[in-house]
């Protein structure tokens, strides 16, 4: 199988930030809204060389929501800035009616998504935030896989005209995009060609998936790995491409199986090429306070649990 | 100066339009729209500086924010006879494959509207970022919004009211429809907010109070006193003590027309106290 070679771990948020920074400079129409998480989302670049136009709206959420709306009414590309949670629960009715109904052009970026956030617990990490997004009419998803995958999403999502959802993380994870792959939304990236079973990505997962498949491989497993950084749309027919080959298939997300990415490629299976299919994903429980290594690894949710999900799924075939 | 008898009129004719939506389709929200019949008048007929045509990003142009999307009626009725869209259209309202929803929306491209209202609390918010984003354009047109008084109650209005203060967003009128009744009775029954006056002076906002918000010229003169006071570093609340179901007056001081239509003969009652103007739809 194709190798992927780490080259140097980072936080996907600093993707984000470094994304942003480079869309200060180069598009005077981008402007930034955060409630209260500079440090965080990393925003500190962009708010130093642009003070102009970036938004501290503190500690309210519903209103940041609003007003990136309002600044979209003058031709403004605003992204807005906090954790995962407090990006979507909290704020659904403001999304759903301010931003998707309205077809507002603002992109809610999202960080601390997921188990992988820690220490704080089921407060912060939210593990609904996929399947609240793509239920709303027009709304682009997105989850991104490391540093140089979520900094050229943010900069793909300011061409982007429409509401649009960018979901990335606070642990330092493994980089492996290449710095200069171009992020087409929408389009799925085969990371590794294979013919037993095909295991499909997003996010954190991504990197385990490619774990997997060398332990598989060295089970004499042979597995096509696909990473969907875009979770809506779908990229259809390069899942339907691949399970034709494969005859069946894992998905892997930080995210409840209900309502995430799953259930999205189950769905189009289901309507096109019914074959077995194994979650990897929370099994529909809130997550706790923990280091994110053991948190992945108590809930299931790295290498070693694809490994057994494509096991079990070869079986069914 | 425009013609005030013309805005009577107008008036008059927007009540009629009003009266003969909602009885068209048995639902909708008459009372507030009825209350809100002059404000609206005057706005769009005086105070707002428009450019013809619509363009969503209203560049150049003061810009209207409804925050309470139920009155509707009161709202197509005047951006229709403003020019944004054909008159004839009033009579889709809240009908099947309409523009004219139920509460107003940009999804279905109908001109004069920029936001989606109806789930209440959002509109002010909103407005804020519309008249920040004319700040970085450097565009010295203003911002209106409305919000019911009522609608108060909801949280993030207060989120809102403070940002606009602490970030001195002062080229933003923001109107409230102080006409104290909402769905379960007086909003002094339901939930009691006290005195607005001194809530939003605290919040450090500039606050004037029309008092007759139902009088063409008491709201002209108000609202340029309030165009006035922008401009000077604080956000501009204008308080607007209006009636409820004005102009039809079995529908006048009560909350029992915030969201039932007239039958027939109550239709004919109210038509009748509000003689053809402009020309029905």
């Amino acid at each position: 199988m194709k190798k992927y070679t780490n080259t140097g771990s980072k936080d996907t948020r600093s993707g984000f930030g470094a994304g942003m920074t480079e869309l200060g400079q180069k598009n005077e129409n981008v402007v930034a809204l955060c409630a209260d998480l500079i440090g965080s989302l990393k925003f500190d670049d962009f708010k130093k060389n642009h003070p102009e136009r970036f938004f501290q709206i503190g500690i309210a959420e519903a209103n940041m929501i609003g007003i990136a709306a309002g600044l979209t009414i003058g031709g403004k590309i605003p992204f807005t800035g906090t954790f995962a949670n407090f990006s979507t629960g909290r704020v659904y009715d403001q999304i759903r009616q301010s931003v998707a109904y309205s077809d507002k052009n603002v992109k809610i970026c999202a960080s601390h998504a997921g188990l992988t956030l820690g220490e704080d617990g089921a407060t912060h990490q939210i593990l609904e935030d996929i399947g609240l997004m793509k239920m709303l009419p027009g709304m682009t998803v997105i989850n991104t896989c490391d540093y140089n995958q979520t900094k050229a999403a943010t900069i793909a999502l300011a061409d982007h005209h429409g509401p649009a959802y960018l979901r990335f993380g606070r642990p330092v994870v493994p980089n492996f995009t290449p710095a200069d792959e171009p992020f087409v939304i929408g389009k799925a990236i085969l990371l590794s060609e294979g013919t037993d079973v095909t295991i499909i990505a997003t996010g954190h997962l991504v990197w385990e998936a490619l774990l997997a498949a060398e332990t598989l491989e060295a089970k004499g497993i042979s597995s096509e790995v696909i990473n969907i950084h875009t979770i809506k749309p779908l990229d259809d027919e390069a899942i339907l491409k691949s399970v034709a080959k494969t005859g069946c298939v894992v998905t892997a997300e930080e995210h409840n199986f209900l309502g995430g990415l799953g259930e999205s490629v189950a769905r189009v299976l289901a309507l096109n090429n019914p074959k077995p299919q194994e979650f990897v994903a929370v099994n529909d429980s809130f997550g706790e306070s923990g280091t994110p290594e053991q948190l992945m690894e108590k809930y299931k949710l790295n290498n070693l649990a694809i490994v057994e999900a494509v096991e079990r799924v070869i079986k069914r075939k | 100066m425009s013609n005030t008898q013309h805005l009577h009129d107008f008036t008059t004719q927007v009540r009629r339009d009003i009266l003969r939506m909602v009885h068209a389709v048995n639902s909708g929200h008459p009372g507030g729209s009825l209350g809100c019949a002059e404000f609206f008048t005057v706005l769009y007929q005086h105070v707002l500086k428009r450019n013809p045509g619509f363009d969503m990003d209203g560049k150049g142009e003061d810009l209207f924010f409804l925050s309470n999307g139920h009155i509707s009626p009161v709202f197509y009725s005047v951006l229709a006879r403003s020019g944004y869209f054909p008159v004839a259209e009033l009579a889709t309202f809240r009908k099947l494959n309409s523009r004219l929803q139920g509460h107003p929306t940009t999804h279905d491209g109908l001109p004069g509207v920029r936001m989606a209202a109806g789930s209440l609390g959002q509109g002010l918010s909103v407005a804020i970022g519309a008249a920040q984003a004319k700040k970085l354009n450097n565009d010295n047109h203003l911002i209106y919004a409305l919000t019911g008084d009522g609608e108060l109650q909801e949280g993030q209005n207060w989120e809102a009211i403070m940002y606009a203060s602490a970030k001195k967003v002062d080229n933003l009128i923001a109107t409230v429809d102080l006409n104290g009744q909402q769905i379960d009775g007086a909003t002094t029954d339901v939930l009691n907010m006290g005195n607005l006056k001194a809530k939003f002076e605290a919040f450090d906002w500039d606050v004037l109070e029309i008092t007759e918000g139902n009088n063409i010229e008491a709201i002209i003169k108000g609202m340029e006193e309030a165009k006035n006071r922008t401009g000077k570093g604080k956000p501009v609340c204008v308080l607007l003590h209006t009636v409820m179901g004005n102009g039809v007056d079995f529908m006048m001081h009560t909350h029992a027309w915030h969201g039932k239509a007239p039958n027939d003969e109550q239709l004919a009652i109210g038509l009748a106290q509000n003689a053809e103007t402009l020309g029905d739809y």
